[in-house]
Parts: structure tokens; sequence; C-alpha cells
């Protein structure tokens, strides 16, 4: 039987934000153990929770970025359960009145073609605390430094259908928070987690098959093989004639395997209602707007300008627009480049990203700023060095040797444009190499480009590359037809 | 609505309070004959009344993004009945 | 001195007839002399006490003393002080330390009054006469055999044994004002949002509220004075402006109009007290007021909605007490259920689990529109008749309590009876208004109370007509005997 994946995302994603979302509390990733817990964050008896604005002004930024409709009131709500991470025995956060109404976003499959996904809301929550199972003996140690820090819950509906699928969309969504400054991503810190919805049905049913919750994962590959191997679990049940039950399992990356969590085994039952310490958040027509100012430009939108203003290719602007530091640097080395946008694209996309892939180092990290670079892209294209060269200065740029210029000069690196040198380099490679002479004037037109190459060769050999090759193409075409 | 034994059984499970065998029956007359008196609400119609969850329709005010707190661990964990190396124990959990 | 109200105390300090230092000994003795009878206070702050006595006297002496500074008061045991035993009436919390001061206590901390001791309780102030409480039954001065009420009953019984000149309490169905009636001492249950909730260990978070226990009705609003206000650590404080509200105690009440609600003198209570309340109101007559008869059709429901919405919130509201960071912690726990269910089992009283398990189950699914929303609902039509009944009178007035105080044990096993008896507090606490109980007479040698309801935020009003009231009359002056 052929088999559809039917997936949903709820991805967590921690608002960057000084303070906790109902406490004053700092939310500092790494302090030490229940250092930045304070009493309300605690639940000691007495205390209560207030708002903190910060945290309704970047959910609302993110609805607004999707497109979502932004309600006029909403309404904390608890949810509740016993967990030692918990420590109020609930967890504030929003049910029936959410802050983000439906949304949606485009995500660009491998085939190029464009799929449109719908988040069915965001809301608020305060984030539990961290339970550490080894390292106390029998017991769990329970850190509640992050507990009470603001998070965003994007839940999408089950629009996708294979993993692939899946991580575009999570990766749009980290870019798209990271874009609105409301998130700083950080995967390993956990600032940016999801949990998959994944069932399988009969390929033409209209019904939802029973799906199993993958819970905290927290990388983009990592989604991918989780979902992969659910898949393949859940088609294997099927197929054997079994059921598979709706259950919370956890993705083992070691073994690559999910397995069911026993400590969420049992059937919650959470009581949501609406937090009688907390009252409604009106939000007004003005706060919406004067946060709709504030809003970037977003992935798409940039993408299409890219597009546009840049005569870049669809592929290399959402190439360029897909993390915003990379468009940012994209955008400053055209500048430096004296508006050479497509070189400058092919720099970063290629040489660039390669480099940092290399060192694992992120573009903000480079060693190679976006002037330096569009110092070089400026270069090339005034024909004061080739591309072939600049791959040496950018490798010398990298090493930390300088800027492009003070390379091209220290290094002799300048392009030899001299008509008089360049014919005398061509002269001596035509009479060095008679036979080749004879094939190339013998060859039929169309074959005739392959067999330059030799001479070109020969020609960048003797001047170490520094010959300008337009101009030795040139000259070569005109002296070997003659 | 009267709650019998087992019902009882599920609330204290969900409450988390263990309640001794003997008692489970008080409580199950008990919690019926509050729920009784509660269900005397059932009298009047109340369609189309909309829900309040607080007394004064007022709405949230929120509060600037400030770092106000400084760490008061060793204060807080006094009341703790069981701690090591600035964290809470609870029994050995397995997930 | 001792029978001294706050504002002759404060004259006394003022005019240097006596320290504080002085006072606070003076009420320390008698808390010690007293409490092994009445049981009215869980913890004597002597060091404290005398501390803040002599740091008062030192402010007095500068010149900087505020109205109440040096005047000793109790705390109920709901209120979070700093580095003093906070229990709230519970096992659960018999070893918490609080680590803060709650808003409240903070502000009659700077305001120089001296905090003698925490007042015994209701365990979680889940109760109406004081026998929840894990630290054992509080005894009503004027008769000891009775209850003094619930579920501030220690600050009540404290208050009228003159044990303190004045004492906090909080009301989430009737809490302050019973005891009041109960204890023939006044008692104000401010607006919702009135008092900070920071800090007082909340039961049902959108009922609660703190305010004064106290002689009379002067006294309460000094008190008033120092406690009320906007709080920004509590979402539900209002930012209404703050009276003074001892600068109208004096107005005339010529033209006052009252309304009495059929609802309120009908079935279910006793005549004696009807008669008292109903001479009281005669005396707000002479005093210039105008009755009229109203209706608050709903009031019969306000009981089933307030069982609806008080354990829902207290259900939630007390699943912080897991055995984890503070209180009580079962021995050996087997594993992380164990400890939940055994720390939560042993440490909580029995009304205090019924109200939860009753709370978890209006709030578990599929009952949750029957009974959470429903009562909500009713909540609406209840805050409703009291709006439309303030179109035509300025205050409602009624009996405080169905009855007298009862005896110990009379109504502890059968909480249905108790819960019925809350039905002139309790609507007033769903609809967030204020209302105070002041002493009206005594039936059977039983202080009898009378309650004014005031419209949002009208607690200077129902000082006056209290004040007035107590002007004209003498039932507050009453002491019981063996504490004069």
């Amino acid at each position: 039987m052929e088999w559809e994946t039917v997936i949903g995302l709820e991805i967590h994603a921690q608002l960057a934000t000084k303070s906790k979302i109902f406490s004053g509390a700092a939310t500092t990733y790494g302090a030490e153990p229940n250092t930045q817990a304070c009493a309300v964050d605690l639940g000691l008896p007495g205390v209560l929770p207030v708002i903190n604005k910060e945290v309704i002004s970047k959910a609302i930024k993110f609805g607004l970025a999707i497109e979502a409709e932004i309600p006029p009131k909403s309404v904390f709500a608890r949810k509740n359960y016993f967990y030692p991470d918990l420590p109020k025995g609930y967890q504030i956060s929003q049910f029936e009145l959410p802050i983000v109404s439906t949304g949606h976003i485009d995500i660009q499959l491998e085939d190029g073609s464009t799929k449109r996904v719908g988040v069915t809301r965001a809301h608020l929550e305060e984030d539990a605390g961290k339970s550490m199972h080894e390292g106390f003996g029998g017991f769990t140690g329970i850190d509640l430094n992050r507990a009470g820090t603001p998070l965003l819950e994007i839940v999408s509906e089950p629009d996708m259908r294979n993993a692939k699928e899946a991580v575009a969309y999570m990766k749009k969504i980290h870019s798209l928070v990271r874009y609105l400054e409301i998130c700083d991503g950080n995967m390993q810190e956990g600032s940016f987690r999801c949990d998959a919805n994944v069932s399988v049905r009969p390929k033409g049913q209209n019904e939802f098959g029973t799906r199993a919750e993958l819970k905290n994962i927290n990388s983009f590959r990592f989604v991918e093989q989780a979902i992969n191997i659910e898949v393949e679990r859940q088609i294997d049940i099927l197929e054997d004639g079994g059921k598979v039950i709706q259950e919370t399992r956890l993705y083992d990356p070691n073994k690559n395997e999910t397995r069911s969590m026993r400590s969420k085994e049992e059937a919650n039952d959470y009581r949501y209602f609406p937090d009688p310490d907390l009252l409604p958040v009106e939000i007004e027509n003005s706060f919406i707007e004067e946060i709709r100012t504030q809003l970037p430009e977003l992935p798409d939108a940039k993408k299409h300008r890219f597009i546009n203003e840049f005569k870049l290719s669809e592929y290399d602007s959402t190439v360029l627009t897909a993390q915003k530091e990379m468009s940012d640097y994209f955008e400053a080395c055209v500048k430096a480049a004296d508006g050479e946008a497509k070189l400058s694209s092919n720099w970063i996309t290629g040489e660039l990203a390669a480099a940092l892939n290399k060192e694992n180092k992120d573009i903000a990290d480079s060693p190679v700023s976006a002037e330096m670079l569009g110092g070089m892209v400026k270069r090339i294209k005034d024909d004061t060095i080739s591309g072939k060269i600049a791959k040496q200065v950018f490798e010398a740029m990298w090493n930390g040797e300088g800027d492009s210029d003070s390379i091209i000069e220290s290094k002799g690196l300048k392009q030899v444009t001299d008509t008089g040198a360049i014919e005398k380099l061509v002269d001596d490679v035509i009479a060095n190499s008679p036979s080749q002479v004879e094939l190339y004037q013998a060859a039929p037109d169309d074959k005739k480009g392959k067999l330059i190459g030799y001479f070109v060769g020969q020609i960048m050999k003797q001047s170490q590359g520094k010959a300008n090759p337009k101009q030795v193409n040139e000259l070569l075409s005109k002296k070997l037809k003659s | 609505m009267s709650l019998d034994k087992s019902e009882v059984q599920k609330i204290a499970w969900l409450a988390k309070l263990a309640i001794d065998d003997q008692d489970i029956s008080t409580y199950s007359n008990e919690l019926s004959n509050i729920l009784g008196l509660v269900e005397t609400m059932n009298s009047v119609d109340t369609n189309g009344i909309s829900p309040i969850a607080h007394p004064l329709d007022l709405t949230a005010r929120l509060r600037p993004d400030q770092v106000t707190e400084t760490n008061h661990r060793d204060q807080f964990q006094k009341n703790a009945p069981l701690i090591d190396d600035g964290c809470y124990l609870v029994p050995k959990v397995i997930e | 001195m001792h029978l001294s109200t706050l504002a002759q105390l404060s004259t006394a300090l003022e005019s240097k007839q006596i320290s504080s230092e002085e006072l606070t000994r003076l009420y320390l003795d008698r808390c010690n002399q007293f409490n092994d009878s009445l049981n009215c206070f869980i913890t004597i702050n002597k060091d404290i006490a005398l501390a803040q006595a002599k740091s008062a006297d030192k402010q007095r002496a500068a010149g900087n003393a505020l109205a109440l500074t040096g005047i000793p008061i109790a705390q109920k045991d709901i209120f979070c002080t700093k580095g003093i035993k906070t229990s709230c009436g519970s096992k659960m919390l018999d070893n918490f330390i609080a680590p803060y001061d709650a808003t409240v206590i903070e502000k009659m901390n700077l305001a120089g009054m001296v905090n003698i001791g925490k007042t015994n309780m209701d365990e979680f102030a889940m109760g109406s006469s004081n026998e929840t409480s894990f630290y054992g039954p509080v005894r009503n001065p004027w008769d000891k055999d009775t209850v003094p009420g619930g579920s501030s009953g220690g600050s009540a019984s404290a208050v009228a044994a003159r044990l303190s000149p004045a004492a906090t309490g909080t009301d989430t169905g009737g809490s302050i004002r019973q005891p009041a009636s109960l204890c023939g001492i006044t008692g104000l249950k401010p607006t919702y949002g009135r008092v900070s909730r920071y800090g007082m260990i909340a039961f049902a978070s959108s009922l609660d509220q703190g305010g004064p226990m106290t002689q009379t009705a002067e006294d309460a609003a000094l008190m008033m004075n120092v406690i009320a206000g906007f709080d920004e650590r509590d979402s539900t404080s209002a930012e209404h402006p703050v009276d003074d509200y001892t600068a109208n105690l004096n107005e005339s009440i010529e033209g006052l109009k009252i309304g009495l609600p059929k609802e309120y003198f009908g079935a279910g209570l006793d005549s004696n007290i009807a008669k008292i309340v109903e001479d009281g109101i005669k005396e707000l007559e002479k005093l210039g007021a105008v009755c009229k008869e109203i209706e608050l059709p709903n009031t019969q429901l306000s009981i089933p909605a307030y069982y609806v919405v008080a354990p829902a919130e207290c259900s939630s509201n007390l699943s912080r007490f897991d055995g984890v960071r503070f209180g009580y912690r079962c021995e050996d726990p087997k594993d992380l259920s164990d400890l939940y269910c055994r720390s939560r089992g042993e440490g909580f009283g029995k009304e205090v689990k019924r109200r939860i398990m009753i709370g978890a189950y209006v709030l578990s699914a599929g009952y949750y529109d029957a009974y959470y929303l429903k009562a909500q609902q009713i909540r609406h039509l209840i805050r409703d008749d009291f709006q439309n009944a303030f179109k035509n009178v300025d205050v409602i007035a009624g009996p405080t309590a169905t009855g007298t105080a009862f005896k110990l044990n009379e109504k502890i096993n059968d909480p249905i009876s108790m819960y019925l008896s809350d039905i002139y507090t309790v609507s007033v606490n769903l609809a967030g208004l204020p209302a105070i109980s002041v002493p009206a007479g005594f039936s059977n040698k039983l202080p009898v109370g009378m309650q004014l309801i005031g419209n949002y935020f009208e607690e200077s009003r129902l000082l006056n007509i209290a004040h007035r009231f107590q002007q004209a009359t003498d039932h507050h002056k009453a002491i019981p005997g063996g504490f004069e």
C-alpha cells in the first residue's frame, strides 16, 4: 500500500527579552542553578505574575509577519499538571484566546515550487525549568532558572507531507524569528525547539491517522531523522496489521529511534481555565500599528527585491535572504563593490559560504567582512585582478593578511593590461606551438573555442595568471586567424 | 451528580492527593452532596449570559521589560526539604 | 489602656502617655495570658515586636511618626512575613519561614506598626468556624464553647478579647465579615483589587481580598489609609485613586438611600438576628437615612456558584504545595507520584482536600462548561443584580451571618450547612464589592453584626455610615467577660 505522511509542527521560540514573562528575573542562559529563579518563578506562596510588555509586542510582531489576525483581546490560562520542573503545578499559557490567530507562511520545496503552510495559532506561555537526571544519585535535580522564560508556541496546520517539508517550514520560521529579532534562534541552548505531530494514512484517505507527538527536537537534522524514523515505525506497525497508539515519544539521535516517554504516558486532563491572577490583555489597534512600523523587511519581500533590484536568480535570492545576517552581508558587499551584485552573490554563496562551512563559522563571525569582499569584487570588476587571482586574494584576506588592495599590491597580483606586453606573450606562445596552431586552424569553428584554451593556459602560466584574460582571448583569436 | 468511589479515586489522582481507602466512601458522600448543592445552579437559564472570570471588567497592565530581581537562592532554599548543589531534589524521574 | 481603639492609642503615643515598647509589652502580656484559652495566635513575635516597638519609639522621638506608628497589630497567618513562620493554618506550611513580606505587611512596617503575632485561621482560609486549622480551633471570647467564625477567626477573637487593638483579615466568601459579626467587632472587606494580594497566600484569586478587623469603623479607616492602594506586583490591583478614609467619617448621612434586599430577610434568618438588624437599620433612619426594599433575585445562586469558582481556583492555587521547594514533604517517598500524593495527602486537612477535589472535578474534561462556565455566568447575573440595585440606592444593608456563634463541632461534620451559612456574604465577593460588618447588638449574649454593602470603591461611604452608626450606638464598645 502507498502511505501518505501528515506532519504538523509545534515550534517553541524563546522570546529574546531581558526579563521573564511574569517576573523581573533575568533570562540569561547558563547561570548557576536556581540563581535566576526569583520568588515568582519558584511559585512561592503568595506571589503573583505581572505580564512583560515586550513579550506581547514580540508576539504581535510575529503575528504581523505571518499575516495573521491579532485578536483585540488575549487571555492567559492555566494548564494544570504536576511535574517537578513546573513549580506552580500549572503552566501559565493561553488556551481560548491566543495572542496570534490564523496565519500562514510560504516555504520553498526542493523542486523550486512554493507551498503555503497554515499557522493555526501562536500563543504565549512560560517555559518550565530543567530536570537533571544524572549526578544526583537516586534523585533528579531541578534547576528553575529557565522557568518563566517567555515562549511563543507556533502551531502549524497538519499541512506538511514529508520530513523535508517539515524542515523547510521549521527553517523558514527560524529565519523569520531571527529577522524579526524576537528570538535568538540558538538551538543548542534550546531557544528554538519543536515538537512534531506525525501520522500516516493510506494515500487518498481523507481522515488523519493516529498521531505520535515527538517531543523537544532541537536541530533541523534531527527533525528530519526523527520524522523519517517515526514514519517508518508507524508504517511497519500498520503493515503488520497493528494500530498506532496516540502517545508522546522521544527521539534518540544516538540510536536513531523514537521511544515512548513513560513519564508523559498518563492521559492528562489539563483543566485549563482563565488565570484569575491575570486580567485579559487588550490589544489596541494603535499598538498593533506602532509595531507594524517597526517590522523589518521580511525574507520573502527581500527576496523579491533582490530579484528585481539586483537581477539575481530566484535561487540565489532565496539563499541570500534565508538568513538576515547573510542578506545584510550581501547588501553591504554590493555597496562596497560599487553595485556589482551578481559577482558579489557568486562570491558569497560560493567561496565565502564554503570557507565558513569548512570552519563551522556563522557569517557574523566571518574574518572577511562584507566591505572587504566588496572591495575585492570591485577589483575583479575593474579588471585589476582576474577571478582566478581573486581566489588568492580571498584566501589571504581570510587569513587576516589585510584588505584586497593591500594584498594585490604587496603580492604584485595586479593584472597585466598593457597591450604590448600581452601581445608579446601571445606571439611567443604562437611561435613556440606550431603543431597546436596547425590543429587550431584546421579545426571547424565549433571546436575552435575549446582548442584556444591551450594557448590561454600557456599565456596565463607565463604571466603567473596576471594577464587580462579578455585581452588575451581577443588577441589570440585575431592572431590565430591570420 | 453523585461521585462513586472510582471517580473519587480518579479525582484524587488528578489532584495528587493520597486518600486512605477507608476515607473514600466518606469523600464520595461529601463530594456528592457538595455537587448536589452546586447543581442547584441549573435552576436558572443562563443562555446568552457571558461568563465573567473577574468581578471588575479591567484589563491587564503591562510591565516594562526590566530585570529587577537579584539572586536569593540561599534564602529561598532554606525552606526546601531537600537540595544538592543548588538544585531541588525529587525522587529520580524516568523519562 | 488595652481597651483603647487605634485612634485613642495614636493620641496616647503622640502625647507621650505611653511608649510603643510599653504598649507592645502590655499586649504581649495579654497574648501570653489568654492565648492558651483562646488559641487565636499561631505565632507570637515577642522579639520582633519589641524591636519594632523600640524603633517606632525612636521614629516618634525623631518627630517622624505617622498616625499608627508604634501601635501593635496582629496579622492573619495568611500574609507572608519575612523571617517569620507563615503557616496559613496548615501542616503543609508548618515549617515555612516566609522569605519576603506581603505588600500589606510592607506597608504596615513602613507605617511603623508593630507586628505582635500571626493569628490562627481556617486552613488556607477554607472554613467559616476556624475549626479547620492545623493548630486547633480558636475560641470565641464571648463564649469559649463557640466558634469565632472564620476563616479570620484568630484575628476576630484576638481583637474582641483585646489581645491586639486591631488585626488584618482576608475575605474570600465572608472571612472578615462573618467572624467580625460572630465576635462583635468591625470588619471591612474592601473592593476587589483595593488592597494588594501580593504576599497574601491565595485561596481563590478572583475573590480574595485583605482588609482591617478593628474595634471601630474609625480604626478601620485608619488602617485602610495604610494598606489600600495600587501595587504594581499585583496585576489585579486597582489603579483607582485612593481616598483619605478618615476624611468623611463624620459626614451626615441625611438622605442616604439604603436598600434592604428582601432575599436577606426571608427564611433562613434567625428571628432574633432579623430583629437586631432591623433595629440597627432604624438607627440609621434616625440619622436621616431612607430605606427601601430592593431585590437581589439571584442571591440563592451565590452559594452554588461560589462553591464552584472558589474550589476551582483553589485546586489550582494549591498545586504549588508539592513538597519540592518548600513546605511539608512526606517521609521516604518511593517515587515522584508518591512524593506528590503523600506530601499533599498528609500536609492538607480534610476541608482543603474536599475543596481541591471539587475544584479539580468542576474543571475537568467534560464538566467545565456545566460547572465552571455556568458558575461564571451566574456570577455575571449576581453582579448585574447589585448594579441594578445601586441605580436606586446608595448602599445595601442586611445581616452579616444567618446566626450567632455556633458551638464548636456543631457543624464541622456537615460542610453543606456550614457553606449555606455564608449566604449573605459570598455574593459580595462574587461581585467584588466592598462591605463592612458592624456590631449591631446581642442575641442570647452573643454578638450580631449588621452588614453594609457599597458600590465599587465606596469604602469611604461605608466607613462614614458605620462610624455615624457607632457614634449613635454602643454595641461595638462591649467587651467579653473576663477580658475587660
